[in-house]
């Protein structure tokens, strides 16, 4: 016997020719044109519900009361958090909370969402940029995995770390590739580079809520010199990079005002703060409740 | 040769039975010479038109039902539970972790199967509770059936892979079957040590999502037991001060409180202690103590006094 299958998705009315014979059987798979025989079919159907030749392979699986049957599995979730991202003159600082939530319950309070991704070995010591994701955490850690991959074999092929700028251009690529069944998530990468991408971002639950806050606090917007003229003649405040306590102070204060305002953000505060001598991590305490 | 011989035979079978409808123009050959060769019997039952070669007649069999034939249409894979199991609860303590699910399968609010046991040890070292549909936790048995067996031709002696590592297995396939839109529908507690020894404790669920939790529970648990779970561990620091006594204790008050109040719960069920000397599973605990006695007192719904 043989099978010779036409696999393209045709729209014209497919026809399987199948063959009954004692000693073979045989069956071609062809796209048939549309052709008067086959509209032909459709006028003498013995089962004019169909509409058709009677081979309708595309009929879903229907419910009971005859209506067709959707998918009812939700492949996406939220399990909640912000994460927030400022960098300064010479350092970055990726902050997130730990809390993971499904709807009202906390799954956990300590799932950090700040991770390091490109360095050597499994504990990341020597790894120079910092991750983060925010919102269906399943897809986050798989996104994490993923990025983390390709720059340990990044650094194996060219002996070298990665470059910031590089490891972002890949990450738009990876997600691109999932443009149709996307990754859920907020990604935000923080390292240290020539360039100035952004100043700071925030991201996650609580994004609006701290986002306003970071435009003042960080760019300074819509803050003016006191008495340097009226109405739109108003000198803009000039601005300029932070220090770092002060980031760190700003970070802290944004998180513990989401807190406050979001049930889907608290439990900790994880910071990695990353300088040209490496990557700290620190955890601080927040609310619970 | 064979398409002449069947061409042939099907000339006669249309002379002999023709179908309804038929339009002489489809016949062609119609009073055609007499062929000799015998009929299968199965001829007269089949449609001969052109457009509609070789399948059961319509009139015969009736409509052709389509839903057997879903070649391009949406997926059957699993789309909702069916026989199911409730909450899987479990503890760390300071030297290894407890970890309890009750005997039942429910089918919808029938409690169908009341012996069925939803923690399956893992190389002596590692339990896995599983609630969610029973079907695919029994795939997964198998599943880690045949991963325990085919570890343990590579190390006979010490086991490879420690809860943490299994964890992390049993995630990615999770998520992998989500992405594939073909969800294993359970929710699971991995219970055992990780590289370092430390105790372990971890969830993964249909979605492949991951966290892990001094104490964790899933389902109706993770809004009745984890509570008080979490009064006596907040954090890991009390994870590592409590007693397997304690832990023991505080897992049996939670099966209990899961009892009275999770519909689709019962009153056997399974506990599990693992320690670094392996795992210690008993499969047929009974709820002690329960508190019914209050319930005579109770009249009524509001003035009824008798």
């Amino acid at each position: 016997s043989s099978i010779i299958a036409d696999l393209s998705i045709s729209t014209s009315p497919a026809i399987w020719h199948q063959c009954t014979h004692p000693t073979s059987s045989t069956l071609l798979i062809t796209p048939r044109k549309p052709s008067p025989v086959a509209k032909m079919a459709a006028m003498f159907s013995q089962n004019p519900v169909m509409n058709g030749p009677n081979y309708s392979f595309s009929d879903g699986p229907k419910t009971n009361n005859g209506e067709l049957r959707e998918h009812r599995f939700n492949p996406y979730t939220d399990n909640g958090g912000s994460t927030l991202g400022i960098a300064g003159a010479d350092f970055t600082i990726m902050a997130g909370d730990t809390r993971h939530t499904s709807g009202y319950s906390i799954n956990s309070r300590m799932a950090p969402k700040v991770f390091k991704v490109g360095g050597t070995t499994a504990s990341q010591d020597d790894a120079t940029i910092v991750l983060s994701v925010c919102g269906f955490a399943a897809d986050g850690s798989a996104l994490r995995d993923q990025l983390d991959t390709i720059c340990k074999i990044y650094r194996y092929r060219h002996g070298k770390p990665m470059t910031l700028n590089a490891c972002a251009k890949r990450l738009s690529t990876i997600l691109y590739q999932k443009r149709f069944f996307p990754y859920y998530v907020t990604a935000m990468l923080g390292g240290l580079d020539d360039y100035e991408r952004e100043q700071c971002r925030a991201g996650g639950a609580a994004g609006s809520l701290i986002m306003p806050f970071l435009d003042n606090q960080v760019n300074f917007k819509n803050q003016y010199v006191p008495g340097s003229g009226t109405g739109h003649d108003l000198k803009e405040r000039e601005r300029h990079p932070l220090s770092r306590p002060q980031v760190e102070t700003i970070i802290k204060d944004a998180f513990d005002g989401a807190v406050e305002r979001h049930i889907e953000v608290g439990d900790a505060l994880q910071m990695m703060i990353i300088t040209k001598d490496g990557i700290e991590e620190s955890i601080l305490p927040m609310k619970q409740d | 040769s064979s398409i002449a011989s069947f061409q042939r035979r099907q000339t006669s079978s249309d002379k002999r039975h023709e179908p309804p409808h038929s339009h002489p123009a489809n016949n062609p050959a119609q009073d055609s010479a007499v062929d000799s060769t015998p009929l299968h019997t199965l001829q007269n039952t089949m449609d001969h038109r052109p457009q509609a070669w070789g399948r059961p007649r319509d009139d015969v069999y009736g409509a052709y039902d389509a839903s057997f034939m879903n070649s391009n249409g949406p997926k059957q894979n699993t789309q909702q539970p069916i026989v199911t199991g409730t909450s899987v609860i479990a503890v760390k303590f300071k030297d290894g972790v407890v970890m309890a699910a009750d005997n039942l399968a429910s089918y919808g609010s029938l409690a169908r199967f009341t012996d069925v046991k939803r923690l399956r040890p893992f190389a002596n070292s590692s339990v896995v509770g599983f609630s969610g549909d029973v079907s695919d936790m029994q795939y997964l048995d198998r599943h880690l059936t045949d991963l325990a067996i085919s570890e343990a031709y590579d190390s006979p002696e010490q086991p490879r892979l420690s809860a943490a590592n299994l964890h992390r297995y049993l995630a990615k396939l999770l998520y992998r079957r989500r992405s594939k839109f073909d969800p294993l529908w359970n929710h699971l507690l991995v219970a055992g040590f990780d590289d370092a020894g430390e105790p372990f404790l971890a969830a993964a669920d249909l979605l492949g999502s991951t966290y892990s939790s001094p104490s964790l529970a899933t389902g109706f648990g993770s809004m009745l037991a984890q509570p008080i779970m979490r009064r006596h561990v907040p954090d890991e620091e009390a994870a590592r001060k409590l007693s397997r006594e304690q832990a023991v204790d505080i897992v049996k008050e939670c099966m209990k409180v899961l009892y009275y109040r999770d519909a689709r719960s019962l009153d056997q069920y399974s506990l599990a202690v693992v320690t670094k000397d392996g795992v210690e599973l008993k499969t047929d605990e009974k709820l002690e103590n329960q508190s019914w006695a209050f319930a005579e007192r109770i009249k009524g719904y509001g003035t009824q006094t008798v």
